[in-house]
């Protein structure tokens, strides 16, 4: 078997100083292997961010190592595209000069890079949008704009923190079938965090469950949904049977986590 | 076409007020040796024109606030964003800039007059010197208020400090600057005719200060009204360029 694409070993972070400051992540060890998808779940405020801000190379672990492609990363590696959780598209811009920035910036010109960023708008779902600006779109479609931001720059992995947390369900429900779709048009190796189990299990190969303060693995699940998948699979019994696995593990943790934040 | 209705629409409005100022004044209900009729206001212009060089005086106004907001714009940014980066400083002196934005600067003309003399250069000095604060202070807002999450987007991309400012941080931050300069050219039109009035040299600020001393009512209100219209040419040029800045980010 070749090496993983992402080596996670021992990674640990904390905030402020040894004895009181917060341990946001301990001691996480994973690999993420080519063309898996494997999403991470866990409460809120269990570490999540924290980890993938580390995976992506713009915070340093406190201690452990991550290798993407075998390098040890320092700091933001090449192969590696971010969505994040927060909407980050550039206001000034608009949705095909968003899409089309990272083209951009390795110094493609106007008309190839507008080709090109064209298929990505397309992928997910803004076709007739490309003129607009980002405050003519509402919430989802400006996270849309952002995964499409970072797959036409074609990471060889694709790291997304919860991006379908700040909207409703049903509209969750339709992007995470547009991720469905990507990633078996694609073969996208992608490493998504959520807080959703459906969406976990909806899209993953493999899930990693995470406690609740300090932020450690707790439990990896296997899913063996047979592929390609779409919404469907929501219905079948083998799905409600992983959701409600990971359901039991989940719920002691998140108990803890409101128990923990009522005590604060 | 739908684009140009609402300024048409305002133009119209301010006209209108001029018509009913015209008729209240042939009625009586106000008396025309404290505001004169808007027909006269318009038909002394040619005399300004001829007699008073009212259009070099219109130039050396543009001019100087030109020069006073320009200024500002050059050292209020760099004192912003020098400020901004080095957040000790900014604890330090963005109080003052604070007290300067509001301190009447104006007052303090016969010192300046002292020091550069009674010429345009001190016009210019304390125009600038009054425009400087919004533009500095605005400035720090422009760039401590970029959502972090676009800094990330120019790490994770791998941009480099060139590549992040010109593509994140100045198109961020450019709004907020361009509320500063608004500001900036306001303050600095006003000091700029309210010195030239005070020490009576220059442009439409000693022409209003002259043509009053003559009790020429309807020439000092075209007059004023010439300010205003130097003010709206200002408005113009900032929205313009702010617009092709806009387009080139
Ligand atoms: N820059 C920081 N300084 C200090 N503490 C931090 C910092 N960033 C995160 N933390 C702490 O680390 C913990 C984990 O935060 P993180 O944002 O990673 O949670 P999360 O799992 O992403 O939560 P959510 O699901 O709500 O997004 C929290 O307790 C938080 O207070
Ligand atoms: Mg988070």
């Amino acid at each position: 078997m070749s090496a993983p694409l992402l080596s996670v070993d021992g990674v640990t972070r904390r905030f402020g100083p040894e004895t009181c400051g917060v341990l946001a992540v301990d001691n996480m060890s994973f690999d993420v292997r080519q063309g898996e998808f494997v999403s991470i779940i866990g409460p809120s405020g269990c570490g999540k961010s924290t980890l993938f801000s580390m995976l992506g190379g713009l915070l340093p672990p406190t201690s452990g190592r991550i290798a993407v492609e075998g390098d040890v990363i320092t700091g933001p590696h090449p192969a590696v595209g971010m969505v994040f959780q927060e909407e980050s598209c550039l206001p000034w811009r608009s949705v095909i000069d968003n899409v089309a920035f990272p083209l951009e910036l390795e110094g493609i010109g106007k008309s190839e890079r507008h080709d090109r960023a064209q298929h990505f708008v397309e992928l997910v779902g803004l076709h007739g949008f490309e003129k607009r600006h980002p405050a003519e779109l509402s919430g989802g479609m400006r996270q849309r704009v952002c995964i499409a931001r970072t797959l036409a720059a074609k990471p060889r992995l694709l790291l997304m923190d919860e991006p379908f947390a700040a909207l409703d369900e049903q509209t969750r429900l339709l992007l995470g079938d547009k991720v469905l779709q990507i990633q078996q048009e694609l073969h996208q190796t992608t490493l998504l965090i959520t807080h959703s189990i459906t969406e976990a299990v909806q899209l993953s190969d493999r899930i990693l469950v995470m406690t609740y303060r300090p932020g450690r693995l707790k439990r990896i699940v296997e899913v063996h949904l047979p592929r390609p998948r779409n919404a469907d699979v929501v219905t079948s019994p083998e799905f409600g049977a992983t959701v409600a696995e990971i359901w039991s593990d989940l719920r002691e943790e998140a108990s803890r986590g409101m128990a923990a934040s009522e005590v604060s | 076409m739908s684009r140009l209705l609402p300024p048409a629409f305002g133009v119209l409005c301010i006209v209108a007020l001029l018509c009913l100022l015209q008729l209240a004044i042939q009625a009586g209900i106000v008396d025309v040796y404290i505001v004169p009729l808007p027909t006269d206001m318009l038909a002394s212009l040619p005399r300004l024109v001829e007699e008073e060089h009212v259009i070099r005086r219109f130039g050396v106004t543009f001019g100087e606030t030109l020069s006073a907001g320009l200024l500002a714009l050059v050292v209020g940014v760099a004192l912003g964003m020098a400020l901004q980066h080095w957040p000790r400083m900014r604890r330090a002196f963005e109080p003052w800039f604070a007290l300067l934005a509001a301190a009447p600067l104006v007052m303090a003309y016969p010192l300046f007059l002292v020091l550069f003399g009674r010429s345009s250069l001190t016009i210019i000095v304390i125009a600038f010197a009054s425009a400087l604060a919004p533009v500095v202070l605005k400035t720090i807002e422009g760039f401590a208020t970029i959502r972090p999450v676009l800094i990330d987007v120019g790490h994770s991309l791998r941009m480099t400090r060139a590549q992040e400012f010109r593509l994140i941080l100045l198109p961020a931050a450019l709004p907020e600057i361009f509320v500063g300069l608004r500001l900036a050219l306001i303050f600095a039109l006003i000091n700029v005719v309210g010195v030239e009035f005070l020490i009576n040299l220059g442009g439409l600020g000693q022409l209003i200060s002259e043509l009053s001393e003559r009790y020429d009512l309807p020439g000092t209100w075209a007059s004023i009204g010439l300010v205003v219209i130097v003010s709206i040419l200002f408005f113009l040029l900032l929205d313009g360029g702010e617009r092709w800045l806009r387009k080139r980010h």
